[in-house]
């Protein structure tokens, strides 16, 4: 096995000058006469080989990485295995990583809100090809020219179909402390929603500066992130909305089910906030007192599993396209008799209600102005007293209010967005307009990723 | 290059025929046989003549080896299918059973029907344990065999540690190259992993992956032909149940 150093050509890459020494890798600028992109290459450091983190987390790079596509992963040009010189080389992401960002105090609400939305973009694209990265942190996230989020460093990651090849040998719980998801702390390898409880985290830092459970270093600490809340924002922070509040703490729940189930989810969240439902969560303004805190320690004593790898994969997303229009109206009880019948085959379904307000071309009337607001909530309350007849608990159902001047387009973006399995709707009748204008059904059908099913009136 | 490894074809022609179905559907540049192609199974003749017009390498099983040997440390079952397949081969087929190797090589991938270890001993390839040997006793960084009707996947790591990973049918699985590996491959005339379908593998070089695959087959035909034939009713009924 050799040894890399500057003038070294393995494979056709030339190692240049070394760019950085960690304690687990060292990383070398390379060229190759092939590529003209700047290029990087890590070669871990072996340890007499027994070093098994290490190694392993650098074989799992080797599976993954060459396995994602998009402007989201670092693009890899080639690896090498131990029978000359271990490596992978990768395309350079000029800049720094998040750190420096984070290490100079909280966030202005805009930047907070455009970056959170950016990461939980790559989050989303990551998961949606069977990758949980589980060690999202700010050192691990860079940023391209273009302003897409690159996430680096997938020592930790899982795949959902490939084996996992550190849940076979190691038992401590691995990921980075301040960060790391209570799922995780429990040895669940593989939940995607872990990285959500991250991002989380990450959101808790901008908005106050400080980490939501300190900075721990001992694994013992580790086991508080089961009971112990987060001191809440908008108590280090009283400017803070309620509404990012809720998202922060939505995000930072202990129990992944009752978390944002997808990144797409929460990003939808940040960048609508006249949207977001407010619980207690959003307004509690103190933490949790002595005995709430005491009986959850109590309960988090005896529990020794939260989460599942890829349980998304088996609770199928039922999004519902509700039209309020009067002429909706004549579909509304078969729409929900639908809805109900779908449900006795898939009882965990969740359910996303959407409704669609058609704006005008130009986009004056969007709603930011009162009548607009006020146009919003009642559709909101229309949506809700529909949904009463189907007598879900609210963890089962969202609703949504989308206003676009293409509503076909509305509920196309909104079911990527939610990860939508089913699309139910109904149908209008035929009219003249209906001819001219194209109808919504037909072009949702025609592009949705998702099954579709039309509902008419007989 | 696409290796199509198949093994443990145990006389079992329909079996034989939807696995090569397969591999032709799924282009392959390569075929290798890891051995019994004959024993259990009621079209022993067939399959040395289909096996053989292949053109590509076998290695040989042990009950290939047991048709001019004793069959003496089989099951009781095992031997008097060894018995009654005797009778239905000719001399020429027996005699290229026979002589068949115990280990080959295809472009640096080591084929072998039980284990690396000892050829001849005809060692299941069970867990963690027998594997090591396996690793031991051979330089290969991908070896292929069969003879435990089960698919299975181990690794060797830089450290020595061995470990199995789960294999996901139809999935392709990362050969990573910091590690050397061992694949047994699944029966195709005998499964035994509870699913009654044949199995073959595809190992790709290029993309240093490999994929286990399933193919389902008229299974109630053969267990017919396995009773009018008068072997031993297990065997008929384990075609059914895959097990």
């Amino acid at each position: 096995m050799r040894r890399p150093e500057k003038g070294l050509t393995v494979d056709g890459f030339t190692l240049g000058e070394q760019r950085h020494e960690g304690g687990f890798a060292t990383i070398w600028a390379v060229t190759h006469p092939l590529y003209r992109t700047p290029m990087l290459l890590k070669a871990p450091k072996i340890l007499d080989g027994d070093d098994g983190p290490t190694i392993v987390g650098f074989e799992i790079e080797q599976m993954v990485m060459p396995r994602l596509v998009g402007p989201h992963v670092p693009r890899i040009m080639g690896q090498g295995g131990f029978e000359g010189l271990p490596y992978i080389v990768q395309e350079e992401i000029p800049g720094q990583s998040l750190q420096a960002r984070f290490d100079k105090g909280p966030w202005a609400l805009s930047d907070l809100i455009e970056t959170t939305a950016r990461i939980a973009e790559a989050l989303a694209a990551l998961h949606a090809q069977g990758v949980a990265h589980l060690d999202l942190k700010p050192a691990n996230i860079l940023a391209r020219e273009t302003g897409e989020v690159v996430l680096i460093d997938f020592g930790l990651a899982r795949h959902r179909d490939l084996p996992d090849l550190l849940e076979e040998e190691f038992s401590i719980p691995m990921g980075t402390y301040p960060y790391i998801a209570p799922e995780q702390v429990l040895r669940t390898r593989g939940d995607p929603r872990s990285d959500i409880f991250a991002l989380g985290a990450l959101l808790y830092e901008m908005a106050t500066g400080r980490a939501p459970f300190g900075m721990p270093a001992k694994m013992k600490h580790l086991r508080r992130r089961l009971w112990l809340d987060p001191v809440p924002p908008r108590f280090l922070r009283p400017e803070l909305p309620e509404w990012l509040q809720e998202i922060i703490l939505r995000a930072l729940e202990v129990d992944p089910e009752r978390r944002y189930q997808t990144a797409a989810q929460l990003r939808f969240d940040l960048q609508h906030p006249g949207q977001v439902v407010l619980t207690a969560r959003g307004r509690k303004l103190r933490p949790d007192g002595w005995l709430t805190l005491w009986r959850r320690r109590r309960k988090a004593a005896r529990l020794t599993r939260l989460g599942t790898s890829w349980a998304r994969a088996d609770v199928p997303i039922l999004l519902v396209a509700v039209d309020l229009s009067p002429e909706g109206e004549a579909l509304h009880a078969l729409l929900l008799t639908w809805v109900r019948r779908m449900l006795t085959h898939q009882p965990e379904a969740r359910v996303a209600l959407v409704n669609v307000i058609r704006t005008a071309l130009l986009g004056i009337d969007t709603g930011v102005d009162a009548a607009g607001e006020n146009r919003h909530v009642a559709r909101l309350v229309a949506l809700k007293t529909w949904a009463a007849g189907l007598d879900l608990p609210e963890a089962q159902l969202t609703f949504q209010i989308l206003e676009s001047v293409d509503p076909a387009q509305a509920i196309l973006d909104h079911a990527t967005q939610v990860g939508a399995d089913h699309i139910l709707m109904g149908a209008r009748g035929h009219s003249t307009a209906r001819r001219y204008l194209g109808s919504v059904s037909a072009k949702v059908v025609a592009e949705a990723a998702a099954s579709v099913t039309v509902i008419r009136a007989g | 290059m696409r290796l199509a490894a198949i093994t443990d074809i145990h006389g079992n022609r329909e079996a034989l025929s939807a696995v090569l179905d397969d591999i032709a559907a799924r282009g392959c540049d390569a075929l290798a046989v890891l051995g019994d192609v004959v024993g259990y199974g009621p079209d022993p003749g067939w399959c040395v003549d289909r096996v053989q017009a292949l053109g590509c390498v076998v290695v040989q099983g042990n009950h290939d080896a047991a048709i001019r040997g004793s069959g003496a440390d089989m099951s009781a079952n095992a031997r008097a299918a060894i018995d009654w397949t005797r009778g239905q081969l000719t001399s020429a087929q027996a005699d290229w059973l026979a002589g068949l190797p115990l280990t080959a090589e295809v472009e640096g991938v080591a084929l072998v029907h039980a284990s690396a270890e000892a050829p001849a001993d005809w060692i299941y390839v069970t867990g963690e344990g027998p594997a090591t040997g396996a690793f031991r006793a051979s330089r290969a960084r991908v070896t292929l065999c069969g003879h435990v009707h089960v698919p299975q996947l181990y690794s060797l790591d830089l450290r020595g540690i061995v470990a199995g990973m789960r294999v996901k049918i139809g999935q392709a699985m990362p050969l990573l190259r910091t590690r050397r590996w061992l694949a047994v491959v699944g029966a195709v005339g005998q499964p035994r992993d509870g699913s009654p379908q044949a199995g073959y593998a595809i190992l790709d070089t290029a993309a240093e992956e490999i994929t286990f695959r399933r193919v389902p087959y008229e299974c109630g035909t053969t267990a017919l032909k396995v009773r009018a034939a008068g072997l031993p009713e297990a065997l008929a009924l384990r075609l059914l149940g895959g097990d």
